[in-house]
């Protein structure tokens, strides 16, 4: 994915004079070339996550479209009151585009993590808008579309992939329907191939979303019955209380499955930290039968 | 020392101010910031309310936030604001609160009010310009002595000064509120990092012009404005 996003930006800054490139150190080299082509609009500052949104935002006050970069805990945990006021209060916008979200970085350990990057988008209510893809097919359509607008765009790119792409699920996209009144399984990004085999033989619709802000709130009333599952790449219960307020009219049951909330303090590969937290085949097989018993 | 009270700009701020503040007892001269407002706006500043949206505007950003009253009498007495809206600060129907909204305020280029925002976005707004051909527009950023303790100024004021960006003056009003001081003096913080730097009288405008347009080719630079202490 990062290849892809790599690919896609430096195409936008040759064919877009409004499309720059704020970047703190992380995948500078991979830059190279677009920095020698685009000295101007890609502009790495160092090893400075405060001053990279700080510029983000002062050149989109110029008129320009920021794309910014680096891991999701340097890029949104780190500078998160930079996010709130040097873009949201200054009623601007930017593509911020992160790495490493969960637990890719799982090895180099809970330093490297930011599992509540999503949660703290929602905390700051200014209509962020929420990308997480679950195969590198489906970032460069994402990417073009934010840079071609002013909104506020977090694209959370993860070397996690499912078998297939599926650029058009900005909505829920049904991939297998159950039979009437069957529960509804949602999947966000990177969780759908693990989910389809989690509910294979198992009597459940399932749809799929890369676009979880906003979400699809009228295809999930659209799909949902009495029983909703939620399987989400980053903090468990992360789009809960959306969905709690999209089905507040009806009597509902949600489980929301995703990364844990305890600190592991384990490092193995990512492959571990998917089984430690439930959100691998058997560990979704688990939840949804007792959830659903 | 030539003071605001001998340039004119009291006679037009006095009566603003007590209008913002209701303080009939002190003059212009409590507010720290205000000369450095006054000859920024008055003489040095290429913008005016019409021009407030133009691309090749000067920019001002008031990084401090805090104290605005100053900066809402000049932006009045300019004619960027209404007369009328110094009246009820910080009510539930005004515009002006006790940190700016550059969303409710004409003129004001940045919202501020917590600490440390303002170098990173002016030297994004230096860069911008910069890269749509605009060399021309200076961008003004103004800090506090004791705002320079947030360390994202720092991170501001290393790379302006590796890069050379030219187009960036940051005035830093200094009334020694710092709570730690800073030894070795202000201007050296910024030309170890390769800006030029004058530290002038901030209450002496003619001193305060010659240094907001002492700026050279290659590095940025900044203004120390030296005021009476906060105690």
């Amino acid at each position: 994915m990062r290849t892809t996003f790599v690919d896609t930006t430096a195409a936008l800054l040759d064919d877009d004079p409004r499309t720059a490139l704020v970047l703190a150190d992380i995948s500078a080299s991979a830059f190279a070339p677009a920095a020698r082509r685009h000295p101007d609009r890609v502009l790495n500052v160092g090893i400075r996550e405060q001053l990279m949104i700080g510029v983000a935002g002062g050149l989109a006050l110029t008129g320009l479209r920021p794309i910014v970069h680096s891991y999701a805990t340097f890029l949104v945990d780190r500078a998160y009151e930079q996010i709130k006021l040097d873009l949201g209060h200054q009623g601007v916008g930017a593509v911020l585009v992160s790495i490493g979200g969960s637990y890719d970085g799982s090895r180099e350990g809970r330093t490297h993590m930011s599992p509540g990057d999503v949660a703290l988008f929602d905390s700051l209510g200014e209509g962020w808008r929420v990308h997480a893809p679950g195969h590198p097919d489906e970032v460069p359509p994402l990417l073009r579309a934010a840079a071609r607008d002013d909104d506020r765009v977090y694209l959370r790119l993860t070397e996690r992939r499912n078998g297939a792409g599926y650029p058009d699920a900005d909505r829920l996209r049904v991939l297998r329907r159950g039979g009437e009144q069957a529960p509804l399984v949602v999947a966000v990004g990177p969780t759908l191939d693990a989910t389809l085999a989690a509910t294979r033989g198992r009597d459940v619709t399932v749809a799929y979303t890369h676009t979880p802000r906003p979400f699809d709130t009228a295809g999930l009333r659209a799909l949902a019955g009495t029983e909703v599952v939620l399987v989400e790449p980053y903090l468990a219960g992360t789009s809960a209380a959306v969905i709690g307020r999209a089905l507040a009219d009806r009597p509902h049951r949600l489980l929301a499955l995703g990364v844990g909330d305890t600190e592991l303090r384990r490092y193995g590969d990512p492959e571990d930290h998917e089984r430690w937290h439930g959100l691998d085949a058997a560990g979704l097989r688990r939840s949804l039968d007792a959830f659903l018993a | 020392m030539a003071t605001i009270t001998s340039t004119g700009g009291a006679q037009v701020l006095a009566p603003l101010l007590r209008r913002i503040t209701g303080d009939e007892k002190h003059g212009p001269s409590a507010h720290s910031t205000i000369d450095v407002l006054w000859v920024l706006y008055d003489r040095v500043l290429r913008v005016t309310p019409q021009t407030v949206d133009a691309p090749d505007r000067d920019r001002f950003l008031l990084s401090k936030g805090h104290g605005p009253a100053a900066y809402y009498a000049v932006l009045a007495a300019k004619g960027f604001i209404p007369e009328g809206w110094l009246d009820d600060l910080a009510g539930p129907g005004s515009r002006l609160g006790h940190h700016p909204d550059r969303m409710l305020v004409p003129g004001v280029e940045i919202g501020t009010g917590s600490l440390g925002h303002g170098l990173g976005l002016g030297v994004g707004t230096a860069l911008g310009l910069r890269a749509q051909g605009l060399t021309d527009p200076r961008v003004y950023v103004l800090t506090g002595d004791a705002e320079l303790d947030e360390g994202s100024n720092h991170e501001a004021i290393a790379y302006a000064g590796a890069t050379g960006l030219d187009t960036l003056t940051a005035v830093v009003v200094d009334n020694d509120s710092a709570s730690h001081g800073w030894p070795g003096g202000i201007a050296a913080r910024f030309t170890v990092n390769g800006w030029t730097a004058d530290t002038v009288d901030g209450r002496d405008h003619a001193a305060l012009y010659a240094a907001l347009t002492n700026h050279h080719p290659g590095r940025p630079h900044v203004v120390v404005a030296r005021v009476e202490s906060k105690g």
